[in-house]
């Protein structure tokens, strides 16, 4: 007897390990536009609706033990009507269909946004709520009203999947919450992580002075990561607790700045492509043209449009 | 664009309470305060709504919490006026006090989502709790409707309502508790009732609702002015005439000098002796409400006991279990009888002559002077008796001063006012001390007879005492020496007063049956619906007895078909044809073009489509690209597209025929 248990349980073990794939099939990309058919909407009481369940079993007890069909009959509404909710909930994320999505350009580690267009099937789902990491954002969805925008996390530049989305509404009385996952095959471009400069990002620094070791001394200021070694004034900081490096003026106006992946020795890789990066913002902010020198001498620009900007970044993210 | 809708947590941390479900969580705790207002001290819920109204202003004027310090005065406060006015914490009353108190404490620190889904759950129990004092339709239809309220907070704590608008708030809850009655019928139908309460008796403390075992003159003072409904009688053939209509509860044997009680010989297997009756037998159903006593009320003389119940030895019907909720039985009763004629047992007679000694002293010279003057006839001093209610100056008035120790001779001799317990303690006094075996009987008397329905009903009002004397020959003969009494003092604290026979027909006693109809069919079928009725439930369906097994097993199935029956509907997409006018019309634009094979791509924007379009097709280029700009404008352009150019787009769409492709 024990055997046949045994073997049987094992047959269940097994069959539940084949279905497995399918359980956890919100986990494998897929390709857009995806339908939350009935399937794959998940939904569980939450502790608020545990809590009301407890209370209705102890009401229900009370009116039995009373004897008082009035009380029971209310005790039954009630019962119905918060079961009943279970539905709506469901009804939030059912036939949901995510119609598309497209990401803007975002740094690294700042939260990128993700612009999704859902189908508007006439139904308001006022309690949507998005999340690709732990944060819940509200997405509240109503009849015309179906492109929401969530954001991301970013942890490094280049290429990013889109993380596995889970939608969830606990609407309409908090006591149920319907979730489910979608993780759309698509990919989105990650710009490197800015270095930013401590001085105001109105004052350009300008790398162009430094690698031709040329113009009138400016100042000095606090050492930042990413600044060049032979910059540092090690005379002046000697005489201070912290590193100084020596500050230079900007160059003529309407010479376009190099901004040089060699002149930048002495500092890791990714805080190398970091001030690069910083340094293009800036230098687009600024409507100033620059020129981008990357790995193996290839040059980009000169320019200043966006068009070339978006370039600039672009390589930058996606270098080895 | 569309109108702004911020889910309430966006207006500070999400875990705060915005105004709008604050303010109906007050509403709700309102509701619930005056669900039990009519149990509770006027001033009692009038304080606690006050702190309700104060604090709703206080969040609304100013954000700050409310003080611990306050709260737990508040709550001595709530303990100590309870234990002040009703004497205990313990018990239905004072804990409703409670309860209450501490539901409006709850408001005082509602500042989270978390205690205000918490208040409301415990809001919900506290109204269902008001049930328990209250079972009418009308009381139970006004508790069912304070749900909404409670839904409607429970649903502003969630995301998506527009604020300020209270409205949507109630929509959902309203539309849900309307969806879910037959499934609630449902329930309530087949949730197995226990035989046995699990706990403590539900009722000790309540004398107000009915008659009790006990007669002293003065007690049934609150029952004659209360207009609550004590049993309806439907008969099976014409209802007994007015003067027959004297609905026997208990017989009192027992007089200490001051109250009259079953005493010993009510309950002892004394032969009762033989009843001879006379006439047709009358049958009929009594619907008996909660009385928490044991005796059960029949016409004056049952015959037959219904199931389950004793016919005792003095024709009074009393059942093991007291009637805590509504009872249905079928009784038969004689309306022409003669009980015992011949003899009666000498253990009965003895206990239906004794009187205590020392009492009342002139009260029983006046009926020793009755007996020396009549001899032998009883019919004589009966007579006697009677007359001297009638002339010697007495009056009927429920507000009889207060007796002394000897209370008969105080009513005899000096008050000379007083109602039907007056009436009938000093009467049945009077014959014992003549001699003549008589004791008290308590019940009911008249009755509303409701020509719709053709029941009759019987209201707390109409509780009356009279008196039985044996006579031989004749047996137990009912006197009413309340109807010998000619001066009638309605009484000022109001009140029906059938103990004297009900008013006339007002205009509005049509509507008035009309409505009891009503609450009579729900007395029977819903609050009288016990373990013995549900264990008939599938009679229909040719079950004689359904188990409790039974029960649950349809219960989980109906559960479970409701469920997806209800996941069936909510997915029904919306019915009609795409709202969208425009999308329609350019799909079918699509499907056209699709059929002479211009496809349009997965990704492939309307701008590109249309050039394409326009391109492969040049004879129809022109119509297509204006078409394409027009679409464009009418798609992007707008929020909401003017609906005439809509219409003007789609009859372009449908006219328009594309050339084929020309290979």
């Amino acid at each position: 007897m024990g055997a046949a248990a045994h073997g049987e349980r094992r047959t269940i073990t097994g069959r539940i390990l084949r279905r497995l794939p399918g359980l956890a099939r919100g986990r494998a990309p897929e390709p857009l536009p995806v339908k939350l058919e009935s399937r794959r909407v998940y939904i569980v009481p939450t502790r608020a609706g545990l809590g009301f369940a407890v209370l209705l079993a102890a009401m229900l007890v009370g009116a039995l033990n009373y004897q008082n069909n009035s009380a029971l009959l209310l005790t039954c509404i009630l019962a119905a009507t918060l079961a009943f909710s279970m539905l709506l909930t469901w009804r939030e994320l059912h036939d949901l269909t995510l119609h598309s999505l497209h990401a803007d350009h975002g740094f690294c580690d700042a939260r990128l946004p993700i612009h999704l267009a859902f189908a508007d099937d006439g139904r308001a789902r006022p309690g949507l709520h998005i999340a690709l990491d732990e944060i819940q954002q509200p997405c509240p969805l109503y009849r015309g009203v179906s492109r929401v925008t969530v954001t991301a996390p970013t942890e490094a530049r280049g290429w990013m999947a889109i993380p596995r989305m889970q939608l969830s509404s606990t609407v309409p009385f908090g006591l149920f919450r319907a979730w489910s996952w979608i993780t759309p095959n698509q990919r989105v471009l990650v710009y490197p992580r800015i270095l930013q400069d401590v001085r105001p990002r109105s004052r350009i620094d300008d790398p162009n002075e430094r690698v031709t070791g040329g113009d009138e001394f400016a100042g000095l200021r606090d050492y930042h990561a990413g600044d060049p070694i032979r910059h540092v004034a090690w005379k002046a900081s000697a005489r201070h607790d912290h590193l100084l490096v020596r500050e230079f003026d900007r160059a003529a106006p309407g010479q376009p700045l190099r901004f040089d992946w060699y002149a930048l020795s002495g500092v890791d890789r990714e805080t190398r492509i970091s001030r690069l990066t910083g340094w293009v913002c800036d230098a687009y902010a600024a409507a100033h043209p620059w020129i981008l020198i990357l790995e193996n001498r290839r040059v980009l620009g000169p320019g200043s449009d966006a068009a070339h900007y978006h370039l600039c970044l672009t390589a930058l993210a996606e270098l080895p | 664009m569309k109108r702004n809708r911020t889910p309430p947590g966006t207006r500070g941390p999400a875990w705060i309470l915005a105004p709008l479900p604050f303010n109906l969580l007050c509403v709700t705790v309102g509701c619930v305060l005056l669900a039990h207002a009519p149990h509770m001290p006027a001033w009692y819920t009038a304080a606690l709504l006050a702190i309700v109204a104060v604090r709703w202003w206080q969040r609304r004027r100013q954000h700050r919490r409310v003080s611990a310090w306050l709260r737990i005065v508040l709550l001595v406060s709530v303990l100590a006026t309870t234990i002040a006015v009703y004497g205990s914490p313990f018990g239905r009353e004072p804990g409703a006090a409670i309860v209450c108190g501490l539901l409006v404490i709850k408001v005082l620190e509602s500042e989270r989502l978390r205690d205000a889904r918490m208040a409301i759950g415990f809001a919900c129990f506290i109204l269902m709790s008001a049930l328990l004092f209250d079972e009418s339709l009308w009381f139970t239809i006004m508790v069912g409707l304070m749900l909404l309220p409670a839904l409607a907070t429970l649903r502003a704590l969630e995301p998506g309502l527009p604020e300020s608008r209270w409205l949507p708030a109630f929509r959902t809850g309203g539309v849900l508790l309307a969806a879910s009655l037959p499934a609630a019928l449902l329930g309530f139908l087949l949730i197995p009732r226990l035989a046995m309460p699990l706990w403590g008796a539900p009722d000790n403390g309540v004398a107000s609702t009915g008659i009790s075992d006990r007669m002293a003159p003065g007690d049934l003072h609150s029952l004659l002015t209360n207009d609550a409904v004590a049993m309806r009688i439907g008969f099976d053939g014409a209802p007994p005439p007015d003067g027959q209509r004297y609905f026997r509860g208990m017989v009192l044997w027992d007089f200490d000098g001051q109250a009259w009680l079953p005493g010993a010989a009510a309950r002892r297997p004394w032969p009762p002796g033989r009843v001879a009756t006379r006439g047709p037998v009358t049958r009929y159903e009594v619907t008996l409400l909660a009385s928490h006593q044991h005796w059960l009320f029949a016409l004056d003389v049952p015959v037959e006991a219904p199931e389950g119940v004793q016919l005792g030895p003095d024709h009074t019907l009393w059942s093991i279990k007291p009637v805590d909720q509504t009872l249905r039985y079928r009784v038969a009763s004689a309306t022409g009888y003669r009980l015992a004629p011949e003899d009666l047992d000498p253990r009965l007679r003895a206990a239906a002559l004794e009187l205590p000694p020392g009492f009342d002293p002139r009260a029983r010279e006046l009926a020793e002077q009755w007996r020396a003057a009549a001899g032998a006839n009883d019919t004589r001093i009966i007579q006697d008796a009677l007359t001297l209610f009638h002339d010697g100056g007495f009056v009927y008035d429920l507000d009889a001063p207060p007796l002394g120790r000897d209370s008969i001779d105080d009513f005899l001799f000096d008050t000379r006012t007083g109602f039907c317990e007056h009436y009938a303690s000093a009467f049945t006094f009077l014959m014992r001390a003549a001699g003549i075996p008589a004791r008290v009987v308590v019940g009911y008397q008249g009755g509303y007879w409701n020509d719709f329905a053709h029941y009759l009903l019987i209201r707390q009002s109409d509780a009356h005492a009279w008196s039985e004397v044996w006579l031989a020959g004749r047996g137990w003969v009912r006197i009413d020496p309340t109807a010998a009494v000619s001066r009638v003092i309605m009484a000022s604290t109001g009140g029906a007063a059938g103990d004297v026979g009900g008013g006339g027909r007002n205009w509005w006693m049509p509507w008035r049956d009309r409505l009891d109809i009503v609450n009579r069919w729900w007395g029977q079928t819903v609050v009288g619906f016990d373990a013995l009725n549900q264990s008939r439930l599938f009679r229909p369906f040719g079950i004689e007895h359904t188990t409790v097994r039974m029960l649950g097993i349809t219960l989980a199935v109906i559960v479970f078909l409701a469920l997806g029956v209800g996941a069936l509907l909510t997915s029904l997409r919306p019915r009609g044809k795409p709202r969208d006018a425009l999308a329609a019309a350019q799909l079918r634009l699509q499907h056209r073009l699709a059929r002479i094979g211009i496809v349009r791509g997965m990704t492939e924007g309307p701008n590109h489509f249309y050039l394409r379009t326009a391109a492969t097709l040049p004879e129809s280029a022109p119509v297509l690209l204006d078409l394409g700009a027009e679409y464009v404008a009418l798609r992007y352009a707008y929020s909401e597209p003017p609906p005439e150019q809509v219409r003007v787009f789609v009859r372009r769409v449908r006219h328009f025929r594309p050339r084929h492709m020309v290979k």
